[in-house]
């Protein structure tokens, strides 16, 4: 029965949903509506999934004590300390709670609300600042491996030189002298144009046709691996 | 052979120091290297122009994080400043968790530039809202069920600019700047299902999955990286829209050097790896 109930259930909405979209009644727009609802509920509990998954892994690395286990308590805390200020502050329009702080204690908050300075002075630049370090690890990491050792990766080691210079201006000035067709911008966009995009293509059409496959093994109930273990 | 081998084991402490060197000074004394506009920005220009001012608003969905904001906060800016500048109204939201703080956060930026706009009548921030594709689908029905007020609270119904939105019939254009695949939702959704216009802003390294999209016509432009912003500024600029800053351009200047020193580092690493592998064929010991 663990097993028939969802199996059924993923049969019917799966046909009901695909029939739907070509009748155009009130009935089957009312239903169809019905269901963005219960998509968006059903969205919501990734947080608590995530936010349970979250504290579940962490807690478990303080209790054993494993290499960086002190970090675990910086994450959960944060956690903690970003979600109550965020609840009882307000995300961009002030509480209550807020207004009665920024009152009594003469606080200045230019961002509206506490969740906002967070967001602004921590998580702006801690995220800039770990996308900011690719830069330099990229360099070193292209400078050991990024070598010419098969025809395959002398063909992505020009193209990738082509292309990178391409994107920059420096680019377009080192060859504005040669004619139009071997000016690098032009370049650039012939090769994200024709090879870049047929197989962008080819995988796009793979990724699809896989969907609509997947979609039909699980409507159909020979795919069975989202209910899990078990009996 | 001893200079190649010691190349060879470069410490990455110099590369760091060389990578720094070349985005910083760059940004100290701009080098003003000229820059061609490209077909794709040019379109998502003339696509937000052909929008009538005071017209249908333009949608800018702002689906990205603090991480990909270098190469998009400047195409959140510049188009801001050309929509309020010429009186384009402006629908904002976020289906990406930390779009929503990105959007507040290019408000703030701009707004001290247009003190005569207003929320509700100029620009509607809507906040975020979770499950990507169901927002997107809600939208095509009705934009209260997705979001019955505005990120202020404020109930849709109630500001003058939303009087008579609902769906994507009433907005002109779709403009996704994200540094994630949502843009797959709306092109799936909103454009292939409702039929509305749409255009991206995206990271450099994923603007090449986005070309099959721009080609089918899917996608009216695409602004790709820090380039496409800098195109843009370029554009509004020369439209009259605005005297700002250009960050974006100023950003591209130490991008080119940036890259040019990673072109040199790749050759320098190929020559002490062919160097170093024919003198071991030869037989010579190492390190001599």
């Amino acid at each position: 029965m663990r097993r028939k109930i969802p199996l059924a259930i993923a049969f019917v909405f799966g046909i009901i949903m695909i029939i739907q979209f070509f009748i155009p009644h009130r009935i089957s727009v009312e239903f169809y509506r019905n269901m963005l609802n219960a998509l968006v509920i059903v969205g919501i509990f990734y947080y608590i999934l995530a936010v349970s998954s979250l504290i579940r892994v962490h807690r478990g690395k303080i209790k054993r004590k494993k290499p960086g286990w002190g970090y675990s308590y910086v994450t959960l805390i944060s956690l903690v300390v970003t979600a109550v200020i965020g609840v009882l502050g307000g995300a961009y329009q002030a509480t209550r709670i807020t207004s009665w702080f920024v009152q009594h204690f003469h606080w200045q908050i230019e961002q509206g609300t506490g969740l906002m300075v967070i967001y602004t002075y921590i998580q702006i630049p801690m995220g800039a600042t770990m996308f900011s370090l690719l830069a330099f690890f990229i360099a070193s990491a292209a400078f050991r491996a990024f070598k010419a050792r098969s025809l395959t990766a002398v063909l992505l080691l020009v193209t990738a030189f082509v292309v990178m210079l391409g994107r920059v201006p420096i680019g377009a000035l080192l060859t504005r002298r040669l004619p139009e067709i071997f000016h690098l911008t032009n370049i650039v966009e012939w090769i994200l144009k024709y090879p870049n995009m047929a197989a962008q293509r080819g995988i796009l059409m793979g990724i699809g046709l896989g969907m609509i496959a997947t979609s039909l093994k699980i409507i159909l109930g020979i795919e069975r691996g989202y209910l899990g273990g078990g009996d | 052979m001893r200079f190649w081998e010691k190349v060879m084991k470069l410490d990455r402490r110099w590369i760091f120091l060389l990578i720094g060197l070349a985005v910083l000074i760059p940004f100290l004394k701009p080098l003003k290297l000229p820059l061609t506009i490209t077909k794709p920005a040019k379109d998502v220009f003339d696509a937000v122009e052909n929008i009538p001012p005071e017209g249908p608003p333009l949608l800018i969905a702002t689906d990205y994080a603090p991480s990909t904001a270098p190469e998009l906060d400047p195409m959140l800016y510049a188009l801001l400043r050309q929509c309020f500048t010429s009186k384009r109204r402006v629908i904002l939201l976020a289906l990406y968790p930390q779009g929503a703080g990105m959007a507040q956060a290019g408000l703030d930026f701009i707004l001290p530039e247009f003190p005569e706009a207003k929320s509700g009548v100029d620009y509607v921030f809507l906040g975020y809202q979770p499950g990507i594709q169901a927002i997107v689908m809600y939208i095509g029905e009705d934009v209260r069920l997705a979001f019955p007020t505005d990120a202020y609270g404020i109930p849709l119904d109630s500001l003058p600019m939303m009087k008579n939105i609902r769906n994507y019939d009433d907005i002109a254009l779709i403009i996704d700047l994200a540094g994630s695949s949502i843009p797959i939702t709306w092109v799936t959704y909103a454009v292939a299902r409702y039929g509305e216009l749409m255009a991206v802003g995206v990271t450099a390294v994923s603007a090449a999955q986005y070309y099959p999209y721009l080609d089918s016509g899917q996608f009216v432009g695409m602004l790709g990286g820090l380039k496409g912003a800098a195109e843009y500024e370029k554009l509004i600029k020369q439209k009259g829209y605005t005297k700002a800053r250009e960050i974006a351009t100023i950003g591209m200047d130490a991008q080119s050097i940036a890259h040019l020193v990673i072109l040199f580092l790749i050759i320098i690493g190929n020559i002490a790896f062919f160097a170093s592998k024919s003198h071991k064929k030869k037989g010579g010991p190492i390190g001599s």
